[in-house]
């Protein structure tokens, strides 16, 4: 069962930037490039649990802050370990300026 | 068979390994792994009393890379000319090329022979078996190691004694204000730092002071520094200067044979250094196993570091000049970030403090600004209302 979830304002997030969102007793980071798409995956690096809306974006790719594994937020995948499991990526679209997640 | 044999299997070996098959390497590729267990991460060791070593990589990976890990072999002898290595059990094992990955050991002076070191994970269960409540705890070495020990044994409720030579702590690369932070909290939480404190002699149970005093403990860890493990490649003839001496693409003075991690020094702007760190150890197996397939590419990651204590993490990005000058980056809350420019105006240097990973983003755009040596006006990067990530994209 999954559901369109309404996650933030479109102007929450600041471009090429990330957010930290938590819904339903879990945690998801929701992404903005810097071509204004949206993307969402989860919201703790597949090495350890840390969150990686406090890592810094560069384009498409999110650093994790704590030990630097790098992904793709558009597809979740590992670019660089020491992560070796991809991120789980969630649909996201943007209507009348609501950030929609398909959790 | 032959094919590309790794010598050692940490952070740096099993890197390499796995980036000889991204760059599609199909010809044998051999670990060798002087340590039973499937190679782990050594950080956590000192962090968390839990002492969960985790995989570097789960173990069905090395078979689905065709990746050869000899777990648990003890190799005593480098044959350059046969292009061999020989076996503690009499086996050898034939190479086309090498990388020797063997790391460093704990430093032990004169005099404290007995004390306890960490390195592995049966040392970490030793020591942290040993930090309960109440147990007197006598850290020698107020460095990365040290610290991260007596915030362990602090947290487990111990009564812990960090004993330092040198007048602060932290003083081969953190600079002064934010090892004062850390010494603070050390201090805030019940640890007892000595400095400017000298040891003569300690064992497992005491540590005997140079003014004469001798302290008794329950358990006694030196975390003085670590020496490359250069026997080997010393033995087979290889250059070595404090580490095995690699250039700029960590080859070692014979051309079938790259040394990286923290066994080797190496050239990193006009400087030899020889790093021990976790992700220095990753991005120099990286390099080193694109070098063995025939990339020219010098090398010119940051050395980056972490350390986590209490609550706080510490991250440094460069190499400081201690002596040089120190900017602050007035970040207001309880974060800290001091940085250095070198003579020619360049960002060369920054480290960052702070609860959990407040200062992270900054270090790692300022970790970018430092790879790009980037020119920047101090007092530009000192005024926090300045977004340092504009810099990133001019």
């Amino acid at each position: 069962m999954t559901n369109w979830i309404d996650a933030c304002s479109s102007d929450d997030i600041d471009a090429e930037d990330v957010i930290r969102f938590d819904h339903g007793g879990r945690t998801f980071a929701i992404y903005r490039n810097d071509a204004n798409a949206y993307f969402c995956t989860d919201g703790l690096c597949t090495h350890e649990d840390v969150h990686l809306a406090d890592g810094l974006v560069v384009e498409n790719t999110i650093e994790c802050p704590k030990h630097a594994s790098i992904f793709d937020f558009t597809t979740g995948e590992v670019e660089t370990p020491p992560a070796c499991e991809n991120l789980h990526t969630y649909p996201t679209v943007v209507r009348d300026g609501r950030v929609m997640v398909q959790i | 068979m032959a094919g590309i044999v790794i010598l050692g299997a940490g952070e740096c070996g099993v890197r390499a390994a796995f980036t000889l098959r991204e760059l599609g390497y199909t010809r044998p590729v051999t670990l060798i792994d002087a340590e039973p267990a499937l190679p782990y991460e050594r950080p956590p060791l000192s962090k968390n009393l839990a002492c969960e070593a985790r995989e570097i990589r789960h173990a069905d990976a090395y078979l689905s890379a065709e990746i050869e890990l000899r777990q648990g072999t003890q190799v005593t002898c480098i044959d350059l000319g046969g292009k061999t290595l020989r076996l503690v059990d009499g086996g050898v094992i034939d190479f086309d090329q090498l990388l020797v990955a063997t790391g460093a050991r704990p430093r032990l002076f004169p005099g404290m022979e007995n004390c306890a070191t960490l390195r592995t994970d049966r040392d970490a269960r030793r020591i942290l078996s040993r930090f309960t409540p109440g147990a007197r705890v006598g850290i020698i070495g107020g460095g990365f190691i040290g610290l991260e020990l007596a915030a362990t044994a602090r947290r487990a409720g111990a009564e812990v004694t960090v004993v330092e030579a040198a007048p602060r702590i932290l003083g081969r690369g953190v600079p002064p204000q934010i090892a004062a932070l850390v010494q603070a909290r050390h201090t805030d939480e019940g640890v007892k730092i000595l400095t400017d404190t000298g040891v003569v002699r300690a064992d497992e149970t005491t540590i005997a002071l140079a003014d004469g005093t001798e302290l008794g403990f329950d358990i006694v860890v030196a975390g003085v520094g670590a020496v490359p493990n250069v026997e080997l490649a010393q033995e087979a003839g290889l250059t070595c200067d404090n580490g095995i001496a690699v250039d700029a693409a960590f080859r070692t003075s014979d051309p079938a044979v790259f040394a990286a991690g923290d066994c080797c020094s190496f050239e990193w702007r006009g400087n030899r250094v020889r790093l021990e760190s976790w992700k220095a150890a990753q991005d120099q197996g990286s390099h080193a196993a694109a070098a063995m397939l025939g990339s020219g590419e010098v090398f010119s990651k940051v050395p980056w570091f972490w350390s986590d204590q209490f609550d706080m993490t510490l991250q440094v990005a460069g190499l400081f000049d201690l002596a040089g000058a120190m900017h602050t980056r007035d970040t207001g809350d309880d974060t800290c970030i001091v940085f250095q420019c070198d003579p020619a105006g360049a960002i060369s240097a920054a480290a960052g403090i702070g609860p959990g990973n407040a200062a992270a983003r900054e270090i790692k755009i300022l970790e970018k600004l430092i790879e790009r040596q980037t020119q920047a006006d101090p007092s530009i990067l000192a005024d926090p209302s300045v977004n340092l990530k504009r810099l990133l994209k001019a």
